[in-house]
């Protein structure tokens, strides 16, 4: 079954345009529980409500505020936000196509696959070039009243827009200083390396399950039908007590006979 | 009572604890580490008023009652096809968590390369805890060594992660990845299948995708510049007093306390690490250097606006924990 696109936009590459739709990439599973008032059972409805007064304030009413350091609030009014929001357009601006390994992941926000809007030529040309070349375009582009920048890659032949965290949301490791401390021990480097050589495999992402929502469906499936569930657990490993290099070389013996 | 984003967010402390603390275990190692989120929050949370300038406040109405309800009177509930509903308790929760789930048990590494850009979804950085220098640099150094990520999946906070530890200048850190199943292929959005393009039309994208290279991302590229309108707004209304009310002390955001200095707290997260070399003889968790904190109130003292500067907002916060405590 085909998505909806959500959103038609033209890829900017200078003079060369790409019409595209946009699609979500991710599809959220989280289990939603909806607030009830206990006893009755009630669901609950938000309101917002003057503290002062008590009184529920309709949204229609309500004003927006930006809090300052110095402990006051500055009024903004809708036409003044209003004011600021970006002109709609239907362009998605390449402002300039970096190597992949460039755009450090911690800048990925959400991924979004775009689909072909009736010129699937250039679109899958598009696609060719970005993976010939191993780049990746960075974007701006205006959707639903909102500025983005975004990441444009390849992924399985088709071209994906990830949306990028703004200036400043990410924490860089440059500023940071590493622990440190005297100098390793060879002998516990080496071990290592084989413990991490021992364990290093393909990265399998359809191996890991969210368990703990499968669980607690489980339980939800289990109340609906008037059950309880047993109590169940995860085993506890005993903690090790020894030293680093004793650690390394059991951990290294039980790899090898697992392999 | 329910649990959500807000009650975790109103400790009252005057500097960011570990947004998590457990052990990675590696093998029979285990490293004990806190974890610090690594992104910092959108620079602009407006904040919902009254038509007078008053900060409202989210509460809960039971709609057949018609009044509101406690938070305490508050519980989670699940709603079937069928329209019924189901009560399900944080004590019953808190049960189908996994007894380990202070453990991130890395048991799988992969190339650091080899996790697509979809997948990834939060960032965070850990430090070594409880003394763990020793073992944190072994695993740091060997994983940067080799150029692997590890793999692992764990519970923090009623949710399970599964996430990517990468090794960065000796420093690890987290990021949680979306599950498999959350994520649509093309063939779920409906793509059609990859049409071979004619050599002379890439040859044309390639032409203006050169016209564009850059070696690299230039951090300014990812100016908000929404922000720094709605900013140079604020300062110009802020300067003029127009539109300006006194912030009532008892609605000030509870959720602000979380956004205190992360630079300064991961400096001193890793730093504390440092000064111990014997991994055993350590004490439990270094204490806030009174130095530090001493700078920040110092810096609430000096009254400015909440300008551009991420800095500033750890002016405000430690300003509002004083403001609690006197």
């Amino acid at each position: 079954m085909a998505a909806r696109a959500m959103w038609k936009g033209v890829l900017q590459l200078g003079t060369t345009e790409v019409p595209v739709k946009l699609y979500s990439a991710v599809e959220p599973r989280k289990v939603s529980f909806r607030l009830l008032h206990e006893g009755d059972e009630e669901p609950l409805r938000q309101r917002m409500v003057d503290p002062e007064t008590d009184e529920e304030v309709e949204y229609d009413a309500t004003r927006r505020g930006y809090p300052t350091d110095d402990g006051r609030i500055v009024i903004l009014d809708a036409d003044e936000l209003d004011a600021l929001e970006p002109e709609p357009s239907r362009e998605i601006a390449l402002t300039r196509f970096v190597p992949v390994s460039a755009i450090d992941a911690r800048w990925y926000d959400r991924p979004y696959w775009l689909g072909p809007d009736d010129d699937e030529e250039a679109y899958f040309a598009l696609a060719a070039a970005l993976a010939e070349n191993e780049r990746a375009g960075v974007a701006r582009w205006v959707m639903r009243k909102k500025e983005y920048v975004g990441a444009l890659r390849v992924e399985d032949g088709y071209l994906m827009l990830v949306t990028l965290r703004h200036a400043g949301e990410v924490v860089s490791a440059d500023a940071l200083e590493a622990p440190g401390g005297r100098a390793l021990d060879e002998r516990e480097l080496k071990m290592a390396e084989q413990l991490v050589a021992a364990l290093t495999g393909e990265f399998e992402p359809e191996q890991y399950k969210d368990e703990y929502r499968e669980r607690v469906m489980e339980l939800i499936e289990a109340k609906a039908k008037g059950k309880t569930l047993p109590k169940k657990r995860a085993r506890r490993k005993t903690a090790a007590g020894e030293s680093l290099a004793d650690a390394l070389e059991k951990s290294l013996r039980a790899a090898r006979q697992a392999a | 009572m329910a649990k959500d984003e807000s009650d975790v967010a109103s400790e009252e402390t005057p500097r960011l604890r570990p947004f998590w603390s457990g052990t990675i275990s590696f093998g029979l190692v285990s490293v004990p580490v806190d974890l610090y989120p690594a992104n910092r929050p959108k620079r602009v949370a407006l904040r919902m008023l009254s038509p007078e300038g008053t900060p409202l406040a989210r509460r809960y109405f039971d709609p057949e009652e018609e009044r509101e309800v406690e938070r305490d009177d508050i519980v989670r509930g699940f709603e079937l096809d069928d329209g019924r509903m189901i009560v399900v308790t944080d004590e019953e929760l808190e049960a189908l968590e996994p007894a380990k789930t202070r453990d991130i048990d890395l048991r799988r590494f992969v190339p650091a390369d080899a996790i697509d850009a979809r997948f990834f979804d939060r960032g965070y950085f850990l430090t070594p805890a409880e003394g763990s220098n020793k073992a944190y640099r072994l695993l740091a150094a060997v994983m940067e060594n080799t150029g692997r990520a590890g793999i692992a999946t764990f519970v923090m906070r009623a949710k399970e992660y599964l996430i990517a530890i990468f090794a960065e200048k000796g420093i690890l850190r987290a990021e949680t990845l979306r599950f498999a199943d959350e994520l649509r292929s093309p063939e779920d959005v409906g793509l059609p299948e990859p049409a071979k393009p004619k050599p002379a039309a890439v040859k044309q994208m390639t032409t203006a995708i050169n016209k564009l290279k850059k070696a690299e991302l230039a951090e300014n590229e990812l100016r908000d510049e929404w922000a720094d309108r709605l900013i140079a707004l604020v300062e110009k209304k802020a300067k003029s007093g127009k539109d300006t009310v006194d912030m009532p002390e008892e609605a000030e955001a509870p959720a602000d306390s979380d956004i205190i200095d992360l630079m300064a707290v991961l400096k001193r997260s890793l730093e504390g690490a440092k000064e111990r070399t014997d991994e055993r003889a350590a004490p439990k968790r270094a204490p806030a250097r009174k130095g530090a904190r001493k700078k920040s109130s110092s810096k609430a003292a000096s009254k400015r606006p909440k300008a551009a500067s991420k800095a500033s907002s750890k002016a405000s916060s430690s300003k509002r924990s004083n403001r609690r405590t006197s």
